[in-house]
């Protein structure tokens, strides 16, 4: 189990803001954290991979601290294990597809790489290097290589973002397939709400670095107001007004429901 | 016709930049690595103090140099208790010398390089367990192979066209300092100017000839 209490506080488009949670990920659970750009995401990513410093905070994986503040503990990025999935992939441009997934490795072992290449349909990429690869292909090898480091936990940074619907919706698939058969959590950081709630175990929504709603996937479903009943109108039917964010709609019920 | 040209000044011109050129290069990577990645007022210092032969009359950097590097300048000092032997009017004086003088030359590609690695593979690196030295050599350096080159190239072009400085700090020892521009120069004050022409010429050539590579590797490797 990750246990995540952070806080830092940012500068944002409009006006200075603080990012403040507390959260735990359970084991092999995948953890959506939804929100608008701007609001504190990567951020809190970045703070959990150690490549950036929180004001205060405690983070503790599986019974190992990563950060303590108040004990003036804070593991460097190379002591935490985090597989991270950058947005842009990060793919080492000097090397092959290969030699990517074997830099990651602790010990260098080329079969597990090759394996790791093969289930992934990389394999006859393998002596190519980034430049050379497509979107999705570029998308498969950094998971690849964060994988291959065998890691604590998945940190996904939007890593779906940058590719065209189709291909999202059959990697999404595939980045669930790989985290679940690695036995660990995961964490991805999302704007996209089809995608949320195709992946997700779990959903923490955050606005301007708070969380304003956890649990289920549906809770990012929208959510209904009820402005007004009309009982009058028909015999048989209540007519209800109800405000879904900016848009009213009228949804006629019948009355017998009610009976 | 010139009966016999002396070829010491041009194996002392070659030899000075090659190991200015080393030198630099080794001292260059630390030091670029910190400035390209350390953002504080002393690193604006250190930019500045980088970028001054640049713009000083190479009298100047001599001149100071020369204090430096005497017997009762404070490197010189100590260079002489440890070899008992003098700094300044010697070859290894004219390297130091030189070092100085073509800093910039080796500074500014190299710290242009290390901020043109993206900092998301770095910070990768770093999160796949690698030390930041191994992703110094392993990921850093391989990215910006252009810079090194250009920083290798200029600096050695740099070092072959220098004279005021060696001048200053090495005077005009044959065998020792006497490089190709200063030979150029005793040559036409002895009013020799078929001595100068040849070693101007040879001097001109290959600096052409350097900058050409160097922008030919920078035109292929910049895809």
């Amino acid at each position: 189990m990750i246990r995540v209490r952070v806080r830092k506080r940012l500068f944002g488009v409009d006006g200075p803001f603080e990012l403040d949670v507390d959260f735990c990920i359970e084991d092999r659970e995948f953890l959506v954290i939804f929100g608008p750009s701007g609001c504190g995401k990567t951020t809190l990513l970045r703070i959990i991979a150690g490549l950036e410093k929180a004001d205060s905070g405690y983070i503790e994986v599986d019974g190992t601290i990563w950060l303590d503040t108040e004990k003036g503990i804070n593991l460097p990025p190379q002591k935490r294990r985090v597989g991270f999935v950058f947005q842009d992939y990060a793919l080492f441009p000097n090397m092959t597809v290969l030699q990517n997934v074997l830099y990651a490795m602790r010990k260098k072992d080329k079969k597990r790489a090759l394996e790791l290449l093969e289930m992934a349909d990389l394999i006859s990429l393998k002596d190519r290097k980034p430049s050379h690869l497509s979107g999705g292909q570029k998308q498969r090898v950094a998971l690849i290589r964060a994988l291959a480091m065998e890691p604590k936990i998945l940190l996904l940074d939007e890593p779906l973002s940058a590719l065209d619907p189709d291909l999202r919706k059959e990697l999404q698939l595939e980045l669930k397939n790989f985290q679940q058969r690695a036995f660990i959590p995961a964490l991805m950081v999302s704007h996209d709400q089809e995608e949320t709630l195709r992946l997700a175990d779990k959903v923490i929504r955050i606005n301007r670095g708070k969380i304003v709603a956890s649990g289920s996937p549906s809770t990012l479903l929208p959510q209904k107001e009820l402005i007004y009943i009309d009982k009058k109108e028909s015999p048989t039917e209540l007519v209800l007004i109800l405000k879904d964010r900016d848009i009213l709609m009228k949804v006629k019920v019948p009355k017998s429901l009610f009976l | 016709m010139i009966e016999r040209l002396p070829t010491e000044p041009l194996i002392l011109t070659l030899k000075l930049a090659l190991w200015t050129t080393i030198l630099l290069f080794v001292i260059g990577i630390p030091l670029s690595y910190y400035i390209a990645y350390t953002r504080n007022k002393f690193t604006l210092v250190l930019e500045a103090l980088v970028a001054l032969p640049l713009v000083l009359p190479p009298t100047v950097l001599g001149f100071y140099l020369l204090l430096l590097l005497s017997k009762e300048g404070p490197l010189g000092a100590l260079w002489y208790s440890l070899f008992d032997k003098q700094l300044v009017f010697t070859f290894e004086g004219i390297v130091l010398a030189s070092i100085i003088y073509s800093l910039p030359m080796m500074i500014h590609p190299l710290s242009a390089g290390f901020r043109s690695v993206p900092k998301n593979i770095i910070e990768a690196s770093w999160t796949l367990g690698k030390s930041k030295l191994e992703t110094l050599f392993r990921v850093i350096l391989p990215n910006m192979k252009a810079s090194i080159l250009t920083g290798l190239v200029l600096s050695f072009a740099h070092t072959i066209g220098e004279f005021g400085v060696v001048l200053m700090v090495g005077g005009n020892i044959e065998g020792e300092t006497r490089v190709v521009s200063i030979a150029i120069y005793d040559a036409v004050e002895a009013i020799d100017y078929g001595t100068a022409h040849i070693y101007a010429g040879i001097l001109f050539l290959l600096s052409f000839i350097t900058l050409a590579v160097l922008f030919a590797i920078n035109r292929r490797w910049g895809h």
